[in-house]
This record gives structure tokens, sequence and C-alpha cells, in this order.
């Protein structure tokens, strides 16, 4: 486009981020990713696609692990997992180290990748993903250093079986690994079927810093068949999982009885407070990141909007404002806001909801603005005149979908706010202190942020209550999840 | 951008409006999510190859061209009047195949006395003329020659005038003599627009930034700026936010559009981009022309040369190869 004209509209360009050294690695393997177990990659019978978001194309394809791969991954597991603790918290450690350094190494690689796989735009990924990824991995090396001091009487628990979802790729798994080697326990590891890419770059990184054999293994493969074998698997000491409530109530029944232990890092529908006293353009700017971070396919998405009455209008209004100036498309572009959902079943879902939402009588708002034509983009949505007994406000949708209501007193607040099977996280917005300090305790969630929304770090416990789930990742209070009394 | 085509664009002058303090006390600001808001936006928005080139030559149809030294001349003046009237080297712009447009500075903004100078030097440019006034930079001046201050430049033939407020006003929340005085300089002003300074880096926190924003609007400013450029903290992005963000909420109260100009510490063509998508995003695509936007620079325009012709040839220029000012 010619120069004069851009300086009449004034309009953004392209900005791509370049993917050529992803697809280089992709090439390496001539873009036939493999299962890895005991630092050896081990060829499959069968592959499955794993499509990139951003175009609908294939990306690569994915070797599925067996029922032998998976036995052979767990075995792996357990005969490393005593040397490994005798290793030590110090020795543990300087792989923590290298692990995170050469993460910020390739994390340009990573976060082309995992926008590449997952659809979420690369501001994220190279913003927060793989950032967080490091810390996370910096973090635990520090707590394997301090385990004799600070944990002394506890012990490893074995071979953790870790199930990831594809919502954070990544990052979630390095919340399950991180902690489970700084803790001297040993994995098998099942990414996301829709997004395994990073986890098996990982693992490469792992064969380069010289992690003892066995430590990490990583068997793709859906949930049915490598999910289930591991959770069913008397070796397994501990299931760490993240993923919907079904599946999670499906594991529990699995396990139980069986002694293991378990971490489940289930579904939200997470409120998102705010009070009239509020900086109403911060609360707006905020929803961004709460609902339209990652497409809306957030645990913790900010996802039911709680307004007080009186500032209502105004409030949606603007909203509605800032709605039109998201950008949505191709998650490699560096000026976007909103990439694609995961994939064709996430659309589908979420244009489910949507009209369920409309059927009962919601109002619905979409800003006029383009999507791309090719891949799964789904526009940022508003539903009002939404009520408790509505289905779009109690089901996590999983998707760039807010709803909103209105309470008339601080009281109501915390009752819509409980009203729900969820616990898992949720955001106050109030210039009064005092209010603020108020409400937080009684709103019943793992989590809740005062005048932000979505904010992580390794050092804070992230979990819920009620059906979102229980036990924590991060912090002290996510390692004892990892050990088990000497 | 051709001047021809500017002086068609009519944005009603704001009028200002009655003083409102219940508005003016409830205004907040959150400063934690206005600093992460500011933080975040440039990794948000990258601006590249031709809408790289096109942004920046906007940006310097946005700028008010300023020289405000104890060491100033007339003939420093007259320097940088040439320099507005030709910011960009010719071959530059006839290699982005924009040879036949005029493009210029917005103003050039001096002391009082060199006003004359840069209205001979500027006749029939269309580039306007903005003299800082009424005790610039500390407004530590009687209000009786603050106003003989603006009356004096208008009559030199500026058309624009800088205002600074009284700090003091602020500080100690004196609300309406904030709108008393506003209103005095306005008057004074007659046809001359009225650009008012806040110092924000001397108004100690951002809910007195925006209500010096909220009350200067009211009082009938056509446009509210950061700084004077000699207080130590001068244009920030979250400051800058915190001021757009009143900016619309004033025109949502009243319909008429007031202009912003963040001033000083604006170096790099990078940051203009920064400015410019913020402003898009946060006002929307109107308010990017020099009726409703200024960067208030010096040096800003070298870089942004030397980044237009790097968008050209791949290469960085010396700065020796862009006339200075």
């Amino acid at each position: 486009m010619e120069v004069r004209k851009i300086m009449e509209s004034m309009e953004y360009g392209p900005a791509p981020e370049s993917r050529e050294n992803a697809d280089k690695w992709l090439d390496k393997f001539d873009r036939k990713l493999k299962i890895f177990i005991a630092n050896e990659w081990r060829d499959s019978e069968t592959y499955f696609d794993s499509i990139e978001p951003g175009t609908g194309k294939v990306l690569t394809q994915i070797a599925a692990a067996s029922d032998k791969d998976v036995e052979d991954a767990i075995q792996a597991a357990k005969g490393a997992q005593q040397s490994w603790a005798d290793l030590g918290g110090h020795g543990r450690a300087r792989y923590l180290y290298a692990i995170a350094r050469q993460i910020q190494k390739h994390q340009r690689l990573f976060s082309v990748l995992e926008s590449l796989d997952n659809g979420k735009p690369i501001r994220e990924s190279r913003d927060i993903d793989i950032p967080l990824v490091a810390r996370h991995f910096y973090h635990h090396a520090g707590w394997a250093q301090l385990m004799d001091e600070k944990l002394k009487d506890y012990q490893p628990l074995g071979v953790i079986g870790a199930i990831v979802p594809w919502n954070f790729p990544l990052l979630i798994f390095s919340w399950k690994v991180a902690p489970a080697l700084a803790m001297g326990s040993t994995l098998a590891i099942k990414p996301a079927k829709l997004t395994s890419v990073t986890a098996l770059l990982f693992a490469e990184i792992c064969k380069n810093v010289g992690l003892p054999s066995g430590v990490i293994n990583i068997v793709p493969g859906s949930g049915r068949t490598v999910g289930e074998y591991i959770v069913n698997h008397p070796d397994i000491a501990k299931v760490t999982f993240t993923g919907s409530t079904e599946v999670g109530k499906h594991i529990r029944k699995s396990i139980a009885g069986s002694g293991k232990k378990s971490t489940m890092e289930l579904g939200g529908k997470s409120p998102y407070i705010v009070f009239e006293d509020a900086d109403i353009d911060s609360a707006i700017e905020g929803l961004v990141d709460a609902i339209w971070f990652n497409q809306g396919q957030v645990c913790c998405a900010g996802s039911r909007l709680l307004i007080q009455e009186n500032i209502a209008k105004d409030f949606i209004e603007m909203l509605k404002q800032r709605m039109s100036k998201l950008r949505v498309g191709n998650p490699l572009d560096k000026a976007i806001d909103i990439g694609a959902v995961v994939d064709k079943n996430q659309f589908n879902t979420i244009d489910h909801y949507v009209k369920i939402g409309e059927d009962e009588g919601g109002s619905k708002f979409q800003p006029t603005i383009s999507c791309p034509d090719e891949g799964f983009y789904y526009p940022p949505t508003l539903f009002t005149d939404i009520s408790p007994a509505d289905t779009l406000a109690q089901e996590e949708i999983f998707g760039p979908i807010l709803v909103s209501m209105t309470f008339r007193t601080p009281e109501e607040a915390v009752k819509l706010a409980n009203n729900s099977r969820y616990g898992l996280a949720a955001s106050i917005w109030t210039e009064n202190l005092n209010l603020a300090l108020d409400i937080a305790p009684k709103v019943k969630s793992g989590v809740i942020w005062v005048n932000s929304t979505n904010l992580f770090d390794a050092a804070a416990g992230f979990g819920g209550y009620k059906e979102s789930g229980f036990g924590r990742e991060g912090g002290i209070e996510g390692l004892y999840d990892f050990v088990k009394p000497k | 951008m051709l001047k021809t085509e500017q002086s068609k664009v009519d944005i009603p002058r704001n009028p200002g409006m009655p003083l409102e303090l219940d508005y003016i006390k409830d205004i907040k600001v959150n400063r934690s999510a206005v600093e992460r808001r500011a933080k975040t936006h440039p990794s948000r928005r990258s601006i590249k190859k031709q809408w790289q080139a096109a942004w920046l030559l906007k940006a310097i149809t946005l700028i008010d061209l300023t020289t405000l030294a104890g060491d100033d001349t007339e003939e420093r003046v007259k320097r940088l009047c040439r320099k507005a009237k030709q910011p960009v080297r010719k071959d530059l712009l006839e290699q982005f195949d924009l040879g036949d447009m005029r493009i210029t500075t917005a103003a050039v903004c001096v002391y009082h006395n060199f006003v004359k100078t840069a209205v001979e030097e500027l006749r029939g440019t269309g580039i306007s003329i903005a003299a800082v006034s009424t005790g610039f930079p500390s407004g530590q001046i009687s209000m009786e020659n603050k106003i003989k201050q603006i009356k004096a430049s208008v009559a030199d033939g500026a058309n624009e005038i800088d205002i600074v407020i009284s700090r003091a006003k602020v500080l100690s929340a004196d609300w309406h003599g904030l709108y008393e005085e506003i209103s005095a300089f306005r008057e004074a002003c007659g046809e001359a627009h009225l650009k008012t300074i806040l110092a924000t880096g001397e108004l100690g926190h951002f809910e007195n930034v925006a209500k010096a924003s909220m009350v200067a609007m009211m009082a009938g400013a056509d446009f509210i700026k950061t700084s004077t450029g000699k207080e130590s903290v001068n244009a920030t992005l979250p400051v800058s936010l915190v001021m757009m963000r009143q900016i619309r909420a004033y025109y949502r109260m009243t319909g008429f559009k007031v202009g912003f100009k963040p001033a000083r510490g604006i170096r790099s063509a990078k940051q203009t981009l920064a400015w410019l998508s913020l402003l898009k995003d946060e006002l929307g695509d109107e308010w990017i022309s020099p009726h409703l936007f200024r960067f208030g620079a010096s040096s800003l325009l070298g870089d942004i040369e030397r980044q237009l012709e790097h968008n050209l040839t791949g290469r960085y220029s010396a700065s020796f190869r862009h006339a200075v000012s």
C-alpha cells in the first residue's frame, strides 16, 4: 500500500514475526515429531496431525504413544527416580538452572512455535507464557536448593503422571515439571493432543543440558489412551491434571482408593466485580486482559462481569467502544490482540454457547471488526441482559465471551460472585481499600486480584475451590503437593 | 499534509462549560492499572515497513518544533522556521512518491520575543506560531502580567498560546481558582488557541493530573499539554494515557474534542509510534491530526528523518546527512 494512502487512513499494517526458525526446527524432524523416552526419540506406528489454528493447515505430525510406549516411559521414570533424588537439591538445581537458561536462550523459537501450535498472539507467548516458564524453572531451582532446609521432614513422591492442557501448553507443563524435578520426582508427561510441539522442543533442551536419562519422558497422544494408561498405572505416585472439570472428575474416580496423590486444576467462571468507585477506564482495560487474553481460553478468565447497577449503563457503553478497538488476526502478527481459538471443535463449542445465550434472551454485542477468513477466529463478544439463571452465567465457555450482570450492594456482589460451582479466581475493582479488603476474603476463590487481573508468578500459588479443583501450583504451597512426609 | 486540506477540517472549538466540582471530586485514577496499560501498550502495537514510514511522516506534521532557551536569537529562530517549512530532505520525500506533497511541521513554538520573527519567516506557509506565556515555565508572576503576556503575543501574531497553570492551585485543590485562571487566559487569547500546560511532573499524582485536565477543558482549553520541558519529569506514556482518557470523558460529556500535546521526553521515532497508536486506540483516528494532537519536541525530528532513510535504504544514516534546525 502506498505511503500517501496510509498517511490519510492511519491504519495499522501487518507486522508478522518471522516463522523461519520455527519451520526449520520442524523440518529438522521432517515434520514428524517423536515420542521422548529415556532421552531417546522413539518412532511410532501411528502419527496424528497437529493443526495450526491461525491457518487451519497441518503444522506437523506427531507420534502417538502406544500402551507399550507409555509403559516404557513410566518404567524409565521409575528407574531414574532414586538416583535423581539422591543427587540432592543442589545437584538437581544445576539442571533446573540450565533448563531455565536454555529456555531464555531459545525464547524466540519457543514463542513462535507456541503461537503457531496454539493460535495465541505472539505478544502473549513472547511476553507472558515463555518468560513465566523460565521464571518457574529459576524459582524452583531455588526451592531445590532449599529442600533440605525448608522441607527437611519430607521426601520425594516418586513417579509423577502429568496431564497438560492445550491453552498454555508449555506454561502449565512447567508448572508441573519444575516443582516435580525440584522435589526429586521424575515424570511421564502427556501434553495436550492439540498442542504437543513446545513440550518436544523442551525435551530436546533437556537432552542438550544432559538431564539424566528417564527423568523426563514425554508421551503424546489422546487422553483416552495415553492419559488413561498413566492415570491407572500402579507405579504412578501422583497425577497432576489441568483441564476440564468433567475429565478431572473421571480421573478422580479412576484413582480413588489407589493411594495416588492428585492435583486438579479445573474449570472456572471467574467473577470480575466493578464497584461504583472504581477507575472505570482501567477496569475496562482490565477486561481486555481478563477475557480476551488467550482468546478467553483461560481457566481463570474473568468471564462473569458484575457491575454496580448505577454505573452499568455508562460502563457497558464504554466497554463496547473499547471492544471496537480490539484487533483479531494472525497469531504471529505483533500488533493483534486476539488470535485464533485452538481448533474447529472449540470454535463450534463457543458458537454453540453464543446461540444458547441468544435463545435464552441475552443481548449479544460483537464489534464490527474484521477476522481472517481462514483459521479459527472468534470475535470478542459481550452478552448483556444475562441473569444468574441463564446457561451463559453458569457454564464455562472457554472462549472470548463475556457475560455481564449487575448488583446493588457489596453483599449482593459477593452473593452473585459465589453463586457458581466454580471458585478459581476473582477480580475486584474499587478505589476504596476498606471495601476491597472486606470483599476479597468473602469471595470463595483460589486467587483474588484487586484492581488487576490475570497476574501470575512462580512464587504465588495458583489453584481453586469447589469444582475448580484442589491443590496449588507455584510457591511453597505448591511444593507440598509434590512431596510426602518422611 | 497539504495545508489546504488541513484548513478544510472544521473542528468546532471547545467553548468550555460551567465548572462541575462534584464531577471533578469523583475522578478516580488507579496508578498501577494505568502504568500496566502504558507499559504493555507499545508491545501490543508494532508498526512496520511502509506503514511505519507513513506514520512517521504523519508524526512530523504533528510536531510543534520548539526552541525555548536562554540563548535563543533571531537567527536561531529563523533557522528553526526554515526547518519547520522543510523538515524532510526532498530526495527522501521523492522516494516515498510524495514529492508533490508539502510536508511541514504543525507549528513552531518560541518565547514571546521571537513571535514577530517567526510570523515574518512563516508568512503564507500555514504553519502555526505558538508562544509560551503566563510566566513560562514556572508561572510565578502576577495574574495581571500573565494576561498582558498573552495579549502581547497575540498582538504580535501568535495564533497559539501555550500557558502554564498555577501548580499551587492544583496542589491545594483550589479547582475553582484554577478554573477562573484558565477561563481568564482563554478570554485573553481571543481567536488564538489556548494550550494549557499542566506541568504534570509537579502535580504529585495521576488523580491530580486527571482533575487538572478536566478543569482546564471545562474552562475552555483547546489543548491540554503535559509539561513545559523544564520540569524534572515531562511527558511519559502513563501520564499521557491519564490525560487522553480525560479528553475522552470530556468528549462523551460535551461532544467537543480537545487536543493533546505531550511535550519533552519524546526523542525517538519509535516513541512517536507508541504515542500515536495509544492515541488511535484510546481516542480514535480523528485525533491523529494537527488540530487535535501535537508533539512538543526539538530533537525528535532528527531521529525521525534517520528512521525514514533507514526505511528506504535499510541502513541508518549519520545525523549530519539531515539538516539541523
